[in-house]
C-alpha cells in the first residue's frame, strides 16, 4: 500500500539528483580537463617531490631527466619557480648560491650574489644576474610567482628591512620549539617505538604504552635539538637546513640548550623510573650517540651512517623493552630491521645531496666512496628479506610474514638494484621515497602477522583432561 | 682584505645601532651564508656580559673567514675542475648556441671527492675550534642569565626591605 508513494518519492529524488548530475557534467569535465592539462603540464616543470607533504623536506626538482652543472650562470635572468614547504615560511628565500668570484664589476663583486641553476637547489631560489639586476620570486604568498629586477637601492632597502631583532615571540615559540625538534622526525621515531612496544609478546598496557612513547618522544625532542644547536654554521650554508630556527636567529643556543634539557631530563627520567631502567638506560643511549657520536663523526668519517643506523634501530628495541622489561632476540631483530632499513633510505637520499655535502664538508659515503654507497644499499635491502624470514623463527611473527611481506621487499631490492647497477639521480630518488613507505607497511604486516601468544593455562589444561 | 678577486670583507652596509634593547641579525651574508649579528650593549655592562660579547663578535668573525674562504675555493675550483675537463674532452666552453657546457653528475662526483680530501685536516681542526667556542659561548650565556637572575631577585629584596614602613 505504501510502495506507490514511496517508489514515486525515490523516482522523484532520482530524477532531480540525475538533472543535477547532467547539469553539473560540463563543468565536471572543465574541472577535469583543466586538472589533466595541470598535470600533463610538460615533465620538466613537474614539481615531483612537492606532492609528498607528510614529511615536508625539500628535495631535489627534477629539471631534465639529467640535470647538469654548469660552469659559470646564464647571462639573462633566469627564474625557477619552486614552491618552499617548509612550515614557519620565510616569504623571501635567499638561495645559497655558489660564489663566482670572476666578475665584470669589481666594487659590486660581494653584495651580488652569483647563482646558478645547480642540480641540488630545492627552495625557492633568488637568482642574481651577472649585472645589477636582482630577480626575486615570492613562494607562498601568492601561487603565482613573479620577478622584478631590483635597483642597487631597491636591494639595498630590502636588505635592510631583513634586519630582525633577536628577541622572543612568545606565541612563535610552539613553532620554534616544534622545529628545533623536529617534530615529524620525532614522530616516526615515536612510531617505530610503538610497533616495538606493540610487538612485544606480552599483555599490552596502555598506560605504559603511553608512557614510554612519550618519553622516547621526549628524548628524541633533545637529541634533535642538540644536534642543532652543534650544526648551526654547517646547516646555515645548506640549502635544505638553513630555515631552521637557531640558523635564523630566532632563539638563543643557549635557550635551544635549555629547551634540550627540559625536555631530556623528564624524558629519561620518566622512561627510568615509571617504564623501567633498561629503557631508560637505551633511551640516554641513543641521545648520547645521535649527539655525541653521529653529529660529530659526519664531519669526520664515513662511519657516520654506521652509526646512525644503530641509533635509528634503538627505538624499536626501547618499545619491546618497555613493555617486557628485558632484551630478548625478538627485539633485537627489530632493531635489526630498522638497522638495515637506514641504509637504502639514507644512501639514497644523500646520493643527490653531494655538492651540498661537499661544500659543507660533510664526509658521506656517497661523495667519498659513492660505489661503497651502492653496494651497501643493496646489500642491506636484500638483508631485509632475510631478516624477515627470521622473524618467525625467533617467535616473533607468524610464517605468513616472510610471505606477506616478499613483495615490498623484493620490490625494494629491485630498486637498490636498479641503484646499484646505474647510480644515477633518478633511480637514488625512486629507491628513497620507496624507503618512506616501505618501513610503515613492514612494521603493520609484522603487526598483523604477530604469533598469538599462547597462555599457560591452555598449556596446562589439556595435558589435564588428557591424563583424566 | 682580498681573497683572489673578492673583497671578503664588505658586508651588509645597514646596521641598527648597537644601543637598541636587544641584539639584531641580518640577512644571510652572499658570500659566508652565515647572518651577521650587531650585538646590544647594555648600560652597566659587567665584565663577564663583556667577555661574552666580545666571544660572540671574534667568533662571528671568525666563522665568517673560513665559510667566505671555503665556498670561494669551492666555487673556484670547481669552475676550474670543468674547465679542465671540457678541454679534455676537446669541447669548448661554449656550445652552438652559446650557452656554457655542462657536466653531469658522475663527472662532478670526482670533483666533490677530491674537494673533500683535500680538506680534509682544515675541516677537522674548524670542527674543534668550533666546538670548543660553542661550548664556552653558551657557558658564558649561562652564567651571564644566572648573573641577571640573582641581582634581580636581590634588588627585588633589597628594594622591599628599604620600602617597609617605618612605624
Amino acid at each position: 500500500m505504501f510502495k506507490t508513494p514511496c517508489s514515486r518519492l525515490s523516482g522523484l529524488i532520482g530524477v532531480s539528483v540525475k538533472r543535477k548530475l547532467v547539469q553539473n557534467v560540463p563543468r565536471c569535465n572543465q574541472t577535469a580537463r583543466s586538472l589533466i592539462q595541470l598535470y600533463r603540464r610538460d615533465p620538466a616543470n613537474w614539481l615531483t617531490y612537492q606532492h609528498l607533504n607528510f614529511l615536508k623536506r625539500q628535495y631535489v626538482t627534477k629539471n631534465k631527466s639529467e640535470l647538469h652543472q654548469r660552469a659559470v650562470p646564464k647571462q639573462a635572468p633566469a627564474l625557477t619557480i619552486l614552491d618552499e614547504r617548509e612550515d614557519g615560511v620565510e616569504r623571501q628565500v635567499q638561495r645559497i648560491s655558489t660564489i663566482d668570484p670572476v666578475v665584470s664589476q669589481p666594487e659590486d663583486v660581494t653584495s651580488k650574489a652569483q647563482a646558478e641553476i645547480s642540480d641540488s637547489t630545492p627552495v625557492a631560489e633568488d637568482v642574481a644576474a651577472q649585472n645589477a639586476s636582482v630577480s626575486s620570486v615570492v613562494s607562498k604568498r601568492d601561487e603565482t610567482p613573479y620577478v622584478h629586477v631590483e635597483s642597487e637601492e631597491a636591494k639595498e632597502a630590502r636588505l635592510d628591512r631583513q634586519w630582525k631583532e633577536i628577541k622572543v615571540n612568545v606565541t612563535d615559540l610552539p613553532d620554534i620549539y616544534a622545529r628545533l625538534a623536529k617534530v615529524k622526525l620525532t614522530a616516526l621515531v615515536v612510531t617505530t617505538a610503538a610497533a616495538g612496544f606493540a610487538m612485544a609478546p606480552v599483555p599490552f598496557d596502555p598506560l605504559l604504552f603511553f608512557v614510554s612513547c612519550l618519553g622516547t618522544g621526549l628524548a628524541s625532542c633533545t637529541a634533535n635539538s642538540i644536534n642543532q644547536y652543534f650544526e648551526v654554521p654547517f646547516d646555515s650554508n645548506m640549502n635544505r637546513t638553513k630555515n631552521r630556527p637557531l640558523v635564523r636567529g630566532q632563539i638563543s643556543p643557549l635557550h635551544a640548550v635549555s629547551f634540550a634539557l627540559a625536555c631530556g631530563v623528564p624524558g629519561v627520567a620518566l622512561l627510568t623510573l615509571a617504564v623501567n631502567p633498561l629503557t631508560g638506560f637505551l633511551g640516554a643511549l641513543n641521545i648520547f650517540l645521535y649527539t655525541c657520536c653521529y653529529t660529530p663523526l659526519k664531519r669526520l668519517s664515513i662511519s657516520n651512517t654506521w652509526v646512525g643506523a644503530i641509533v635509528g634501530a634503538i627505538p624499536p628495541v626501547m618499545g619491546w623493552t618497555a613493555a617486557t622489561g628485558c632484551l630478548e632476540p625478538g627485539a633485537l631483530l627489530l632493531g635489526g630491521l630498522l638497522y638495515s632499513w637506514q641504509f637504502p633510505h639514507f644512501n639514497a637520499l644523500s646520493w643527490n645531496l653531494k655538492e651540498d655535502y661537499s661544500r659543507g664538508g660533510y664526509r658521506m659515503m656517497s661523495v667519498t666512496h659513492p660505489g661503497m654507497c651502492q653496494r651497501v644499499a643493496l646489500r642491506h635491502s636484500v638483508g631485509l628479506i632475510g631478516l624477515s624470514a627470521l622473524a618467525p623463527v625467533l617467535d616473533v611473527t607468524t610464517w605468513t610474514f616472510p610471505l606477506i611481506s616478499l613483495p615490498i621487499n623484493l620490490y625494494i631490492s629491485y630498486l637498490a638494484f636498479r641503484f646499484y647497477h646505474k647510480g644515477d639521480r633518478n633511480n637514488a630518488r625512486k629507491l628513497f621515497f620507496c624507503s618512506l613507505w616501505h618501513l610503515p607497511m613492514l612494521l603493520l604486516l609484522a603487526l598483523t602477522c604477530k604469533k598469538p601468544r599462547r597462555d599457560p593455562e591452555d598449556a596446562a589444561l589439556p595435558s589435564a583432561s588428557s591424563a583424566s | 682584505m682580498l681573497w683572489g678577486d673578492v673583497d671578503i670583507t664588505k658586508r651588509s652596509i645597514f646596521r641598527p645601532e648597537a644601543t637598541s634593547t636587544h641584539d639584531w641579525i641580518g640577512p644571510p651574508n652572499p658570500l659566508s651564508n652565515l647572518r651577521p649579528i650587531v650585538y646590544h650593549v647594555p648600560e652597566n655592562e659587567t665584565e663577564l656580559e663583556k667577555r661574552l660579547r666580545h666571544l660572540r663578535q671574534d667568533t662571528e668573525d671568525w666563522n665568517h673567514d673560513f665559510w667566505t674562504k671555503q665556498n670561494v675555493m669551492f666555487t673556484k675550483e670547481k669552475d676550474a675542475f670543468i674547465f679542465s675537463q671540457l678541454n679534455a674532452k676537446g669541447l669548448s666552453v661554449c656550445d652552438e648556441q652559446g650557452r656554457r657546457r655542462a657536466l653531469n653528475a658522475e663527472e662532478m662526483a670526482v670533483f666533490y671527492k677530491s674537494f673533500l680530501d683535500t680538506n680534509r685536516v682544515r675541516h677537522a681542526d674548524y670542527n674543534r675550534e668550533w666546538y670548543r667556542r660553542n661550548f664556552t659561548i653558551t657557558l658564558l650565556m649561562a652564567r651571564v642569565a644566572l648573573n641577571n637572575m640573582w641581582k634581580t631577585v636581590t634588588d627585588r629584596h633589597s628594594r622591599k626591605k628599604s620600602s617597609t614602613p617605618t612605624t
